[in-house]
């Protein structure tokens, strides 16, 4: 018993860590501006996005890859013609090439509850 | 009226007056020629967010909702009906305060001397739990009456958490106007934009354009809503779109900030962007005049 306890406890220090390390990594290779594809882990949960600034290479495809931590969100980057249903546990990937430089809003479209209206971020795409 | 053209002169005397219209000739809602021609006027109201807690946003968020109660009240001619064009209460997960705060609404709106109210539903009173409390408290998402040669049709694109009308819902829509000549006179009272107004702010019904298309044989409608905070009036054809204001709080003009927010309490002019309007309906013309009210001024 005092084995599985340990396991438990272990196990729940580590999660953190790894969320942390996976953040870290995530907003890293947002900033990173490569000209390989741009593969970007967003994860949606009441009422934000991480990471919540992105900035990628204009004409260098990008994917995201979209995941909810808590219930179903919505993703949608209008001015790319991007939506995609976010549901917990279920990583949504959309691919696509950004052709215009510039500061492009995405939102959550699926209303989720008081903080909605503000679960927004920044797409840039620089040159 | 005669009674219609004299309120309407104290409006004027009041400096009150923005109008709105649509003509066309004397006709009942089922598109028979009317026998004798009628006018009145009824009071919107909108986007109330019974139970929203922002003092740097709404110092008074628990007096405005009763200061618009009592100013209709005070309407020296009160309206034949009002209606709540959604978000009569702020969200919550909690299913048990969501019905507190329903409750708490209807009982203040129960002090309105008019008992003739039409309900509808808000995201923030609808959207999680798909309408199941709006509707053991206010009825049907969606429905129709008519009054005096005008048909409304009340929809619903809030229950649907994508801000859709829905399949269903259209094919209730498209059966309902088939039944209508088609030059009736229609008002269609819902929640949200029906046109892509900023979707990049959720000012959208996702699928709005096939609501527009089912309306659009329609010469007489008129699109009255709320969601956005603020007037607003927009064209799709010859379709009016007319946006309320709120009565807690307000919000910034389509695009011209960055990011959507709520517009802070301004201590120098408190109540400033909230309020009610009227909407006076010549049947006979099909058109409809509406009237801005602001909150403690509207007597």
């Amino acid at each position: 018993m005092k084995i599985n306890r340990f396991a438990n406890y272990a196990l729940a220090a580590a999660i953190p860590v790894f969320l942390l390390l996976q953040q870290t990594t995530i907003q890293s290779s947002a900033k990173e501006i490569s000209n390989d594809e741009q593969v970007i882990r967003i994860s949606a949960s009441t009422f934000d996005f991480k990471p919540s600034e992105i900035t990628v290479k204009k004409g260098v495809p990008v994917m995201l890859e979209l995941i909810s931590q808590d219930r179903h969100h919505g993703f949608k980057l209008p001015e790319f013609h991007l939506r995609a249903d976010i549901k917990a546990g279920v990583v949504e990937k959309l691919r696509f090439v950004p052709d215009k430089a510039g500061t492009f809003t995405f939102f959550c479209d699926i209303f989720c509850g008081d903080g909605h209206e503000d679960m927004s971020g920044t797409l840039k795409v620089v040159e | 009226m005669k009674d219609l053209m004299h309120r309407r002169d104290l409006l004027k005397l009041a400096g009150m007056g923005v109008a709105v219209f649509v003509t066309g000739t004397p006709l009942s809602a089922s598109g028979s020629r009317l026998e004798e021609t009628e006018s009145f006027y009824f009071v919107q109201l909108s986007d109330t967010h019974w139970g929203f807690n922002g003092p740097s946003i709404n110092p008074d968020s628990q007096g405005t909702l009763k200061k618009a109660v009592a100013a209709v009240n005070a309407l020296d001619e009160q309206p034949e009906f009002i209606v709540f064009t959604g978000d009569l209460t702020q969200t919550t997960d909690d299913r048990k305060i969501r019905r507190d705060r329903m409750a708490e609404f209807r009982d203040i709106v129960s002090q309105l001397k008019v008992k003739t109210v039409r309900f509808m539903a808000g995201e923030h009173d609808a959207s999680l739990d798909r309408g199941e409390a709006y509707q053991e408290f206010f009825g049907d998402l969606h429905y129709t009456f008519d009054h005096k040669g005008v048909h409304f049709i009340v929809l619903d694109n809030v229950s649907d958490p994508m801000a859709a009308v829905g399949e269903q819902q259209l094919r209730w829509l498209q059966a309902d106007l088939k039944q209508m000549k088609n030059d009736a006179r229609i008002v269609v009272l819902t929640h949200r934009p029906l046109f892509d107004l900023a979707p990049e702010w959720d000012w959208a019904t996702r699928d709005g354009a096939a609501v527009i298309d089912a309306l659009m044989p329609h010469p007489n409608v008129t699109v009255l809503y709320g969601h956005i905070h603020q007037e607003h009036h927009h064209m799709t054809g010859h379709i009016a779109h007319h946006a309320a204001k709120s009565l807690m709080w307000a919000l910034p003009e389509p695009g011209s900030v960055p990011k959507k927010a709520q517009i802070p309490w301004n201590a120098s002019e408190p109540y400033k962007g909230l309020g009610f309007r009227d909407v006076e309906a010549e049947v006979d013309k099909a058109r409809y005049e509406i009237k801005e009210f602001p909150i403690g001024r509207a007597q």
